[in-house]
């Protein structure tokens, strides 16, 4: 199919799917509606398990089956990176070049990054109680550690990064997730995935049940992971050098 | 009145221009850019469904179990979302990379060697 | 075992995504071998999770609510014969293919030994999930992990350009399917406020079929039909089959795609068909056009190729096309002898790659024409593809003949027609691989042309996957496809129960006569090579290997569902 030929049969398409979509959506219940039957079980469970922010009970309680699924996925999508973006036979590896940046950069750089891992570590905590937790906390945390390549250079971040305890952390984080499964095994009766710890009160630190070491599990898998999966974009970039790039 | 159908349509519109931008693509990179278009459309459509007139997030923070708030539902689903949509860029994007190198080139319509 | 059965489900998906972050963190240790065969481990524990679920699940089903949570606020999952089968095949699959490739890269990634038997684990663990989940949102999230794994496991191998462009390919127009599956949950979660299936279903009955519905069973159908790789949304899978790892098309052929088919089926069957927004009816007649169309197209592609991985990865997109056909006959006769038609061709599919595997190690080229007499040497390998080609055909006593018969059987009843292309599609594909099989096993029939056609696929110069020269094939390679077949023949000799009918005469029959025209095809191509190929060319020049095009095509089997499914409902 020719470029053109190929858009035409594509714009006639999507005309009938645009027309179609826009029907369907005069079916749905009006934005904003007041109707929500799952929404309003899944905020009452919430508040029965002194959970409250409702979205992490969701995440990691009611359907912790899905995060267990979505965990893996990234365990995955790392582990397919390492795979892929590895040193091909016909390639080598060059030092990064050395390079000079500011001292107001490299000071902000060093004072930020406390501030960063310390927000992070506030975000973990507190992910069954407010907006938050260990996915988002563990990006944070992983672009806090790039910082060293913003604020010095590749040769500092490499220092700051040991690759291989991450490779282990990402991979003992998700195994974590499975494994925490179990733990609903030993105390209720065989059931995979239950909650089963003492929930305490709403809106307290130690509340929730399981969710807050689940939230830390996945903090590690995907603190460490980003870095890993960063790591070999990274290296692609500045240390492989291809048969090619060496000749010419 | 349009009102209770616009954010709907959005999404739909949304799909169907990522659809385009992977079908007239002359770059890898586009491509794979295009499609994290397409998949945001799918949390347009979610939040959209989820939200509820003067509710406030789902975070009983400091506010009384009995304020009104959006379905907590989708926006888990959409967490799991964000969660496919990056792993997706990330893989196609190590894959864009070496076959950038193997090809020498991240035109789609020029690799060849598959076909028949 | 003491444990209720309803926490079986649940188990039967963790197990294997456990054990791949245990198999990648123990692979910084262990050497290859160690890697390998704790991988066989927790592949050995799934199937026997798996095994006691299908058991127990007898002709009813498990239910489980995950984590001991009330229905309609817990994921459910819902393991009855079909998805319990489906599981257990993907686990007794994953284990052969662990053992078939054992010790078969010759370079994992440094400190990674167990790189690429974690993502088998993690693909397993995405198919039983898909298999046992019924819950939409769920089934998507599996449906993804698939993907994450497949395309990754399709582009293993960074030194050959081939495979990157095929996992590319793969990876675009799958994500474009499941997004559009998830556009299609939202829509439902919109109008029911439900994610389980069954609650969908009978929150939707008395409803008329409106836009939304219509819109929801198109958007939630492409996902399904792109992984079932139906026309015209099929032109990844021999992009994608052709250039991945042998062992990983063992798994991608043998049940990822079949379970596209599974989740066209359970979406119907659960969400579409109680409410009778999809009526059976007009189900049957728009995916009986759709599978015959699949079926028939794949089985010409097939028959025209020279590269023996993209000739198998036809006749996979064939054979789907005769499962979906089955599904759509909308009878639990025809259901049941797909599932085991699928069970029957797992096996033989996966043991013809495993043995292409052998020859690419020998040999370094999958071209037909180039291997012709090339592989004589390879006795057992030789009679074990032979065999393969004829349960392929649908030859008693092969499962896949039996599974055949028992579809057939059930078409018979009220479309006497479909019957002819069950035996055309599977006297075409059967024929293809006998063809090649004798040539190249057997050096039968003269010389073929050597010089490449302008714009077709050959298969020589392919990197062997392998690179230690002086070894010999090891066992494992030759062993699991011939271990596959015999698996294969006994399991259409056990005596089963309605509503798989076992060998009638009829079926017998059916079976000798399509065996009997792929026999005399592939001998006509050996005799008169020049006039029995490349008969038709335009549909092969559809298959360009650009990813824009087949995502037009893609838009455009949407759309074409869309106004028929309109104009019926």
């Amino acid at each position: 199919m020719s470029r053109r030929v190929r858009t035409w049969v594509f714009l006639a398409a999507a005309a009938v799917l645009g027309v179609a979509f826009a029907a369907a959506c005069t079916g749905l219940p009006d934005f904003g509606g007041e109707r929500h039957p799952y929404g309003d079980r899944a905020a009452a469970a919430a508040l029965r398990q002194q959970i409250a922010n409702a979205v992490a009970s969701v995440t990691f309680d009611q359907r912790g089956f899905d995060t267990l699924g979505e965990e893996l996925m990234l365990f995955g999508a790392v582990l397919g990176t390492i795979v892929l973006l590895r040193r091909a036979p016909d390639e080598r590896r060059v030092r990064p070049p050395r390079v000079r940046v500011l001292p107001s950069t490299r000071a902000y750089g060093t004072v930020l990054l406390p501030v960063v891992l310390l927000t992070a570590a506030y975000l973990v905590a507190h992910g069954h109680l407010t907006p938050g937790g260990g996915f988002q906390a563990g990006v944070i945390a992983a672009s806090g550690v790039h910082l060293a390549y913003l604020a010095a250079d590749y040769r500092v971040l490499e220092r700051i990064r040991p690759t291989a305890a991450l490779d282990v952390t990402h991979a003992a984080g998700a195994a974590a997730y499975a494994a925490l499964g179990f733990a609903g095994f030993a105390a209720a009766a065989g059931t995979y995935l239950r909650n089963a710890a003492p929930h305490g009160t709403l809106r307290e630190l130690a509340s929730g049940g399981l969710v807050p070491a689940f939230n830390t599990a996945v903090f590690a898998a995907v603190g460490a992971g980003v870095v890993v999966l960063l790591a070999h974009f990274l290296d692609q970039a500045l240390e492989i050098e291809s048969a090619e790039e060496r000749s010419g | 009145m349009i009102m209770d159908v616009l954010p709907y349509l959005t999404a739909g519109w949304i799909f169907l221009v990522g659809l385009y931008g992977v079908v007239t693509s002359s770059d890898l990179i586009h491509t794979v850019g295009s499609l994290a278009v397409t998949q945001s459309s799918t949390y347009v459509l979610l939040l959209a469904i989820g939200y509820r007139e003067g509710g406030t997030a789902p975070v009983y923070g400091d506010t009384s179990a009995r304020t009104p708030v959006v379905d907590p539902v989708v926006q888990a689903m959409a967490l799991t979302d964000v969660v496919v949509g990056a792993t997706v860029t990330a893989l196609l994007l190590a894959l864009v990379l070496q076959a950038a190198k193997r090809h020498g080139t991240t035109d789609p319509d020029q690799l060849t060697g598959l076909r028949g | 075992m003491s444990l209720p059965a309803e926490q079986l489900p649940p188990l039967a998906v963790a197990v294997p995504l456990l054990g791949a972050a245990v198999v990648l963190v123990a692979g910084r240790w262990l050497p290859r071998a160690g890697s390998d065969a704790f991988a066989l481990g927790w592949a050995g524990l799934t199937a026997g999770v798996l095994g006691v679920l299908w058991h127990r699940a007898g002709d009813g089903a498990v239910r489980t609510v995950v984590g001991g949570w009330e229905p309609g606020v817990g994921i459910t999952l819902h393991a009855d014969r079909l998805g319990a089968g489906l599981a257990l095949l993907a686990a007794v699959l994953v284990v052969a293919v662990l053992a078939y490739s054992w010790r078969y890269f010759d370079e994992p990634p440094r400190e990674h030994t167990g790189a690429f038997p974690a993502l088998v684990l993690l693909f397993e663990g995405g198919m039983v999930g898909f298999a046992l989940t019924g819950d939409l949102f769920n089934a998507f999230v599996f449906f993804e992990l698939m993907g994450v794994a497949a395309y990754a496991l399709t582009g293993y191998r960074i030194e050959d350009p081939r495979p990157l462009h095929g996992a590319l390919t793969f990876g675009v127009i799958n994500s474009i399917g499941g997004y559009a599956t998830l556009l299609g949950i939202g829509l439902i979660y919109g109008r029911t406020g439900e994610l389980g299936m069954a609650r969908v279903g009978v929150r939707l009955a008395g409803e008329q079929a409106d836009a939304l519905l219509v819109c929801a069973f198109v958007l939630l159908l492409t996902g399904m039909l792109v992984k079932a790789a139906a026309v015209p949304f099929h032109f990844w899978l021999p992009d994608a089959h052709a250039v991945a790892p042998t062992p990983v098309c063992m798994l991608l052929s043998g049940v990822m795609v079949e379970l596209g088919v599974y989740g066209t089926y359970r979406i119907q069957h659960t969400v579409f068909e109680p409410a009778a927004i999809v009526p059976a009816s007009v189900f049957r007649d728009i995916f009986l056009v759709l599978g015959v169309l699949t079926a028939l197209l794949g089985a010409v592609m097939c028959w025209q190729q020279r590269h023996l991985k993209r000739l198998l990865a036809y006749s996979t997109v064939a054979h789907t096309g005769l499962f979906l056909t089955g599904v759509a006959l909308v009878s639990r006769d025809a259901l049941s002898g797909t599932a085991l038609y699928i069970a029957g061709h797992a096996a033989v599919k996966a043991a013809l790659f495993g043995l292409v595997g052998v020859l690419l190690d020998r040999h370094g080229s999958v071209d037909e024409h180039r291997l012709h007499g090339r592989g004589r040497g390879l006795r057992t390998a030789g009679a074990a593809f032979a065999c393969g080609g004829l349960a392929l055909a649908g030859m008693p006593p092969f499962a896949a003949g039996l599974g055949k018969a028992a579809a057939e059987h059930a078409a018979g009843v009220h479309h006497p027609w479909v019957i002819a292309v069950y035996v055309a599609v599977s006297a075409l594909t059967g024929g293809a691989v006998l063809r090649a099989g004798l040539r190249v096993f057997y050096g039968a029939g003269p010389r073929p042309e050597l010089r490449p056609p302008p714009d077709e696929m050959t298969g020589s110069h392919e990197p062997p996957e392998i690179k230690e020269p002086v070894r010999g094939i090891p066992p494992t390679m030759t062993g699991v496809p011939v271990a596959l077949v015999a698996a294969c023949l006994v399991a259409g000799l056990l005596p089963y129960a309605a509503p798989v009918p076992g060998w009638t005469p009829a079926g017998v029959l059916l079976g000798l006569l399509s065996t009997t025209l792929a026999a005399a095809s592939a001998t006509a191509a050996l005799r008169w090579p020049a006039a029995s190929s490349h008969v038709i060319r335009p549909p092969a020049r559809l298959h360009s290997g650009r990813v824009g095009d087949y995502v037009a095509w893609l838009t455009a089997g949407m759309a074409v569902l869309t106004v028929v499914l309109a104009v019926r409902v």
